[in-house]
C-alpha cells in the first residue's frame, strides 16, 4: 500500500522541500502475459483498470499507452461534468458516473478537484424554451436534478450575462443542473493511475499497440512497440483512434474522427462561478481554478486525425462568447488546441463485446466523454470481467445500429461537449 | 483554413464550403433484400482512415454544387478534386 495523501503528509514533505514524494505509480517492464490488457491510458482506460482490480479482483492487468498517461483527450477536454441527458439510457449511465464523481476524490485518495458549480444551459427563443422544459421534465422523471430558470433567476444566478432583450439572440431562460460542474482533468488520470497501480495494475507508457494476435477468432495477445504482450482479454479504449485500433482487430465501426477545438484566456480574478452553455450562439465556458476562461463549441466540419482545427470555428465561438458576455470582449487568448473525437451517428458511445472473442470495445463518446470517465470505467470493467454487457452498458451495444434502437443525443447539450 | 478549388468557381476559403462526409457510398439497388447488418453497413458504417479519405463537399456559400475531393486526414493536404460524374481516381498514399 502506498502512503495516503493527507494534510500531514503535505506538511511533512514541505519540510523536505518536496524532494521526497514517492512516485505515484511504477513504470514496470511489460510481463509476457496478462489476464486483461487495456489499450489506452486515458481516463477511461485507467478507470477501467482500476475497477477491474477493485470490483472484480482481476489479478494481472496492464494498461498500454502509446504516449504518456492522460496525454490525449483527457488532457484536451474542457472538463464539464453533468448528467442532464434526455433519454433514459443516457441519463442512467451519466448519472451513475456523476454519483461516482461526487465521491471520487475520497475513493482514490487523490484530489480530482470536482467542483459541482452548476451547468447552465441558455435558451434564446420561446421554441428553445419549450424544448428545454420538455428536457428538464424528462430528466427529473429519471430522478436527476434539473430546473428551469426564468430571466430574472438567470440574472441572479449569473449577473454578468448579457440579458438585454434587444440582443441579437436574447436570453429568454435557462435550465440548470446544480450538481454538474467541472473537475481537474489531469488529476483524474493521475488519481486513477495511482490507485490502479496500488492494486497491482502495470501501467506501461510509450507502448504503442501495432497489431492484434488473433487465433481462431479469439485474441491471444497484442503486438506492440515494446514487443509481443500476451493477453486473454483486451479492452480497446482509445478516444481519437478507435477506428484505427478496431481495424487492426478486423472490426468495422460507425465512427468518424473529427477535431474539437478549445482555448483558454489569460487568467482573471474569479468572475464566472458556473459553467454556461448556449446551443444557439454556440459556446460553452467555465473559469478554471487558475483563473483562465476555458471555452469551446462544436466540432470542426470534417474528418481529421491532425489535432488541429480551422480558425473560423474559433472565431465563431469567440464571437458567441462576446455576445453572451460583453464584459469579456477585451480578453486575450492564452492558448488554443484541438483534440480528435470519435463520433457515432447518434452521438452516443459504444460499449460492447466484439465479434473477436476476448476483445471488448469502449469508444465513440464524441465530444462528451470526460464526464463519463468513472462510470464508463465501471461498466466497461464489469462487461470485460463477466463477458456480458453491464446493465447500464447494454443499450450502448454496437448491434443498435442493426436493430435501429439508436440513442439520439445530438441535442444533449444543445451544443456538443 | 483549407483552400479548396471548386471545379466551377476556382479556389475559395474552406468557410464557403460544407463537408458531406465519405463519398462513393452507393445506395443498394434492392434494399428489401438486404439483411439488417447489410443495411446498417450502408447507413452507418464509415471509412475513417488515418490517411487518404475520399469525401464529398458542397460549395454551400457559392455555386451550391457538390463535388468530390481526396484529402489526407493527418496533413489535411488535398490530393485531388473531381466532379461527381467523374470516376474515383486511384491515388497512392504518401
Amino acid at each position: 500500500m502506498k502512503p495516503r495523501y493527507s494534510i500531514v503528509s503535505l506538511a511533512r514533505n514541505a519540510f523536505s522541500h518536496h524532494q521526497n514524494w514517492q512516485a505515484a505509480w511504477r513504470s514496470p517492464a511489460p510481463q509476457p502475459e496478462y489476464d486483461v490488457a487495456i489499450v489506452g491510458g486515458g481516463g477511461h482506460g485507467l478507470a477501467t483498470a482500476y475497477y477491474l482490480a477493485k470490483n472484480h479482483g482481476v489479478a494481472r492487468i496492464a494498461v498500454l499507452e502509446k504516449g504518456w498517461l492522460g496525454g490525449g483527450n483527457t488532457a484536451r477536454n474542457t472538463t464539464v461534468v453533468r448528467s442532464n441527458y434526455l433519454w433514459d439510457e443516457s441519463a442512467h449511465l451519466y448519472e451513475h458516473s456523476l454519483k461516482l464523481w461526487e465521491t471520487l476524490t475520497r475513493e482514490l485518495n487523490y484530489n480530482v478537484m470536482f467542483s459541482p458549480r452548476g451547468v447552465l444551459n441558455l435558451a434564446h427563443s420561446p421554441h428553445e424554451m419549450m424544448e428545454m422544459r420538455r428536457r428538464v421534465n424528462a430528466i427529473r422523471l429519471n430522478g436527476i436534478d434539473s430546473e428551469i430558470l426564468d430571466v430574472a433567476q438567470v440574472k441572479t444566478f449569473c449577473p454578468i450575462l448579457n440579458l438585454d432583450p434587444a440582443a441579437r439572440y436574447p436570453i429568454v431562460g435557462a435550465s440548470l443542473q446544480r450538481r454538474g460542474g467541472v473537475a481537474r482533468h489531469d488529476a483524474v488520470a493521475w488519481g486513477f493511475a495511482r490507485a490502479a497501480d496500488d492494486r497491482g495494475v502495470d501501467i506501461i507508457q510509450n507502448c504503442e499497440v501495432t497489431g492484434f494476435d488473433i487465433r481462431d477468432g479469439r485474441v491471444a495477445g497484442l503486438e506492440t512497440t515494446r514487443g509481443r504482450i500476451g493477453a486473454r482479454k483486451v479492452g480497446i479504449v482509445v478516444a481519437g483512434h478507435s477506428s484505427v485500433l478496431a481495424e487492426m482487430a478486423g472490426l468495422r465501426l460507425p465512427i468518424v474522427s473529427r477535431p474539437l477545438q478549445a482555448l483558454v484566456s489569460e487568467p482573471l480574478k474569479p468572475i464566472l462561478h458556473t459553467t454556461v452553455t448556449s446551443g444557439t450562439v454556440h459556446v460553452y465556458v467555465s473559469q478554471s481554478d487558475k483563473g483562465e476562461l476555458v471555452l469551446g463549441a462544436a466540432m470542426d466540419g470534417y474528418q481529421s486525425y491532425a489535432q488541429k482545427g480551422s480558425p473560423p470555428v474559433v472565431e465563431d465561438f469567440l464571437a458567441a462568447l462576446v455576445e453572451l458576455f460583453p464584459v469579456f470582449s477585451r480578453l486575450k487568448v492564452l492558448r488554443q488546441w484541438a483534440g480528435i473525437v470519435d463520433v457515432c451517428p447518434d452521438a452516443s458511445p459504444i460499449i460492447d463485446q466484439t465479434s473477436v472473442e476476448g476483445v471488448y470495445f469502449n469508444g465513440g463518446w464524441g465530444t462528451g466523454g470526460f464526464k463519463a470517465t468513472p462510470g464508463s470505467g465501471w461498466v466497461f470493467a464489469d462487461t470485460i470481467a463477466n463477458d456480458r454487457p453491464h446493465r447500464l452498458a447494454a443499450p450502448f451495444a454496437l448491434s443498435r445500429f442493426h436493430s435501429g434502437h439508436l440513442i439520439n443525443e445530438h441535442g444533449a447539450a444543445g451544443i456538443a461537449h | 483554413m483549407l483552400l479548396i478549388s471548386c471545379p466551377w468557381c476556382g479556389p475559395r476559403d474552406e468557410s464557403e464550403y460544407s463537408c458531406g462526409g465519405e463519398s462513393h457510398i452507393v445506395r443498394p439497388t434492392d434494399p428489401e433484400r438486404l439483411s439488417d447488418a447489410e443495411w446498417a453497413d450502408y447507413l452507418y458504417m464509415r471509412n475513417n482512415p488515418k490517411g487518404l479519405l475520399y469525401e464529398r463537399w458542397v460549395h454551400s456559400r457559392g455555386c451550391r454544387r457538390w463535388f468530390n475531393l481526396v484529402r489526407d486526414t493527418v496533413s489535411h493536404e488535398i490530393l485531388a478534386i473531381y466532379r461527381m460524374s467523374e470516376p474515383k481516381p486511384e491515388i497512392e498514399s504518401r
